[in-house]
């Protein structure tokens, strides 16, 4: 799962420009959204493309992603338990 | 504020539009009288493999529409859409084209099909301009606004504006965009497009239905020159960004809230004398419940409201134009457009939602849109009787 | 009092201008991209939204806040921006589209799409400048001042705004061209289409 939460951060810096940030700055369970990395709404959208993209994952209820990226942490599970990619 | 005195009252008329419900005014208004849609189930393998909802125009009865005027030279889907729509007005007011007439072309994406790598200049909206303004005979630069999905009826109070300064005389004010598969995947990603035509205001709705399809009208300060008995003065209009997000509307709905504050302040009516709202409705989750908390801060909750959307879908550039041309049809007879698909109030305030026509007096119309980047628009139309000619 | 311009910001051929004054140069042969983040880190814009806009919106953006980072307090709250450009949103278009001509591979990218619209440069400024105020975007095929004119003159003649923030925002690939100015019935210079000519 390591490998997969690296993954996971690398793939969030480049897919949300999070310019001058680097994968040792997340920490695992640092809070994605609102006052953690501040992320919003289109943020959530675009990981839902990327579950979908890079792990076969589909997510039709926006809803759902909030438990999901809570944190890089939770993500990795996810994508662990439901992954087809 | 303090209002300038003696302003210069400006009028629109001759109301057109193109949609896949007919190619004519009349058909659209008798279509929707009859409880037709211009929505139908699409099967699209290019867009994806199950089917989806869409008003789509029939390409064939277009140019077969389009043959029978007497434009010279090759043109786009779009500019025939666009042409169909303007024909008339411009065959009408043949004699302003050349007195300080101006053009304001609204779209959105216009030729978006043309857009390639190799800087296909059809995709320019300002090309797509000229193509429609040079065919009628209007002599002065046109205008694009590309202003998201308040364009349409943007448009028609920037014409107000120029007119009352006296920039120009009249106006002539076209809308129209495309359903592509540009914009289908854009909303695709958001999650906003509908699994059924979409519902506006209703508990069950789920996003969007897009939709294509072209509007005109001509706007003037000269009741003279105004042929037809059906004319609208433009008696208040503001436009007023959320500044609060680029795709999400504000949860207070500030920017509109702001906007139909302005417009009524600026007709000098009281909020109860307007009849009907012709509201942007796009059935998403967000946008209809920010225009309930909208209406409800100006105390219009008891206000007939309906959304065109439930009937032409999504128009973008197109939508303030063509649902305004559609509403001051219906108020011409004294009636309030149905609000097509609501069943079962589904936003947390109070609206008077109807989902069938309802006959009533209408002297005072409220148009508002709302869209990406945060745009807000309120225009208040007042009808006018031919005494006042 | 006629409006005038009062202040204007210039950034093309990888210089940056503020009232005619030169404040930064690019290292020349940079593309775009390389030379608006070189201008935002100069700048000191500290504004982290700006890494995910698209290239117009970076823009605009730019130029505004170095227009407005040292006017803050004078900034009318009902200033109405006006911006126009010949391109629209060309190069996010084009990035799109690309996004969904992939085949079994095509995934559209909402944070792209999002940008695909070019009033989205307004809505960009009014949020870091908590604008609400009227905005709009025009396409032209070259910059129209006596439009821009007519239409800035009409909004403050009317009383929907006391000045204006209006610009020519134009952006294809490599080739940009950013004149940003901010009209208002106050000293300055004089705002006609000879001027804005000279200026651009």
């Amino acid at each position: 799962m390591e490998e997969l939460k690296k993954e996971l951060k690398e793939k969030i810096i480049e897919a949300l420009n999070l310019e001058d940030m680097s994968v040792e700055d997340i920490k695992d369970t640092d809070i994605l959204f609102e006052d953690g990395l501040g992320l919003d709404s289109i943020d959530a959208l675009e990981l839902i493309i990327i579950l979908d993209k890079d792990y076969g994952i589909k997510l039709t209820d926006s809803k759902d992603g909030k438990k999901i990226f809570q944190s890089i942490e939770t993500m990795a599970q996810y994508i662990t338990d439901n992954r087809t990619k | 504020m303090n209002l300038p005195q003696n302003k210069i009252p400006v009028y629109v008329t001759n109301g057109t539009c193109v949609s896949p419900m007919g190619f004519n005014l009349i058909d659209n208004i008798e279509g929707i009288k009859k409880g037709h849609i211009a929505i139908s189930e699409i099967t699209d393998e290019n867009l994806q493999n199950e089917s989806f909802y869409g008003a789509v125009i029939n390409k064939e009865l277009l140019n077969k529409a389009f043959s029978q005027l007497t434009y010279k030279g090759d043109f786009s889907t779009l500019e025939k859409m666009m042409l169909l729509a303007v024909d008339q007005i411009a065959i009408e007011y043949k004699a302003q084209m050349n007195d300080k007439c101006g053009i304001i072309i609204s779209s959105t994406k216009g030729n978006i099909n043309a857009l390639s790598t190799e800087n296909n200049e059809a995709y320019f909206l300002h090309h797509l301009a000229k193509k429609v303004s040079n065919a009628i005979g209007i002599e002065s630069e046109p205008i694009v606004l590309s202003n998201a999905c308040v364009s349409g009826i943007m448009a028609v109070s920037i014409a107000k504006r120029l007119i009352q300064t006296e920039a120009y005389n009249h106006f002539i004010v076209v809308g129209g965009d495309l359903f592509s598969k540009f914009v289908f995947t854009g909303f695709q990603s958001f999650q906003a497009i509908s699994s059924q035509p979409c519902k506006p205001y209703d508990k069950s709705r789920d996003g969007i239905t897009l939709g294509e399809a072209s509007a005109a009208i001509f706007v003037t300060k000269d009741l003279n020159l105004i042929k037809s008995n059906s004319f609208y003065e433009v008696i208040g209009e503001s436009s007023i960004n959320d500044a609060n997000h680029i795709s999400g509307p504000s949860r207070t709905g500030e920017g509109l809230f702001q906007s139909i504050k302005n417009a009524v302040k600026e007709s000098k009516i009281e909020v109860s004398s307007i009849d009907c709202i012709s509201s942007h409705g796009t059935a998403t989750n967000f946008n209809d419940e920010m225009e309930a908390q909208a209406f409800n801060r100006m105390k219009l909750e008891k206000t007939p409201v309906f959304s065109l959307k439930a009937c032409f879908g999504h128009t973008l550039g197109a939508a303030g134009l063509l649902e305004t041309v559609i509403s001051l049809a219906f108020a011409d007879q004294n009636l309030i457009p149905p609000s097509f698909g609501y069943n079962e109030h589904g936003v947390t305030l109070p609206l008077n939602i109807n989902s069938e026509a309802i006959e009533k007096e209408v002297k005072i119309v409220l148009k508002t849109a709302s869209g990406f980047g945060g745009s807000n628009t309120a225009v208040i139309f007042k009808k006018c009787t031919s005494d006042e000619k | 009092m006629k409006n005038n311009i009062i202040h204007y910001c210039n950034i093309k051929n990888s210089e940056v201008y503020l009232d005619g004054k030169k404040l930064y140069e690019g290292a020349g042969e940079e593309d775009f991209s390389s030379f608006i983040k070189g201008v935002y880190k100069n700048f000191n814009l500290d504004y982290p939204k700006f890494y995910k806009m698209d290239g117009l919106c970076k823009l605009a953006i730019a130029s505004s806040s170095i227009l407005l980072e040292d006017l803050k307090d004078e900034i009318d709250p009902d200033m109405a921006i006006l911006l126009s450009n010949k391109s629209s949103c060309i190069d996010v278009d084009l990035k799109h589209l690309d996004s969904i001509s992939q085949g079994e591979e095509s995934y559209a990218s909402p944070a792209n799409f999002v940008y695909t619209l070019p009033n989205i440069a307004l809505g960009e400024i009014s949020i870091k400048y908590k604008l609400r105020s009227e905005n709009s975007f025009f396409i032209f095929e070259g910059f129209n001042p006596t439009f821009m004119i007519e239409y800035a003159n009409s909004l403050t003649q009317l009383n929907k705004a006391s000045s204006v923030l209006c610009g020519w925002i134009e952006l294809n690939e490599n080739n940009y061209n950013a004149f940003m100015f901010i009209i208002k019935p106050e000293n300055g210079i004089e705002f006609t289409r000879k001027n804005l000519e000279k200026l651009i």
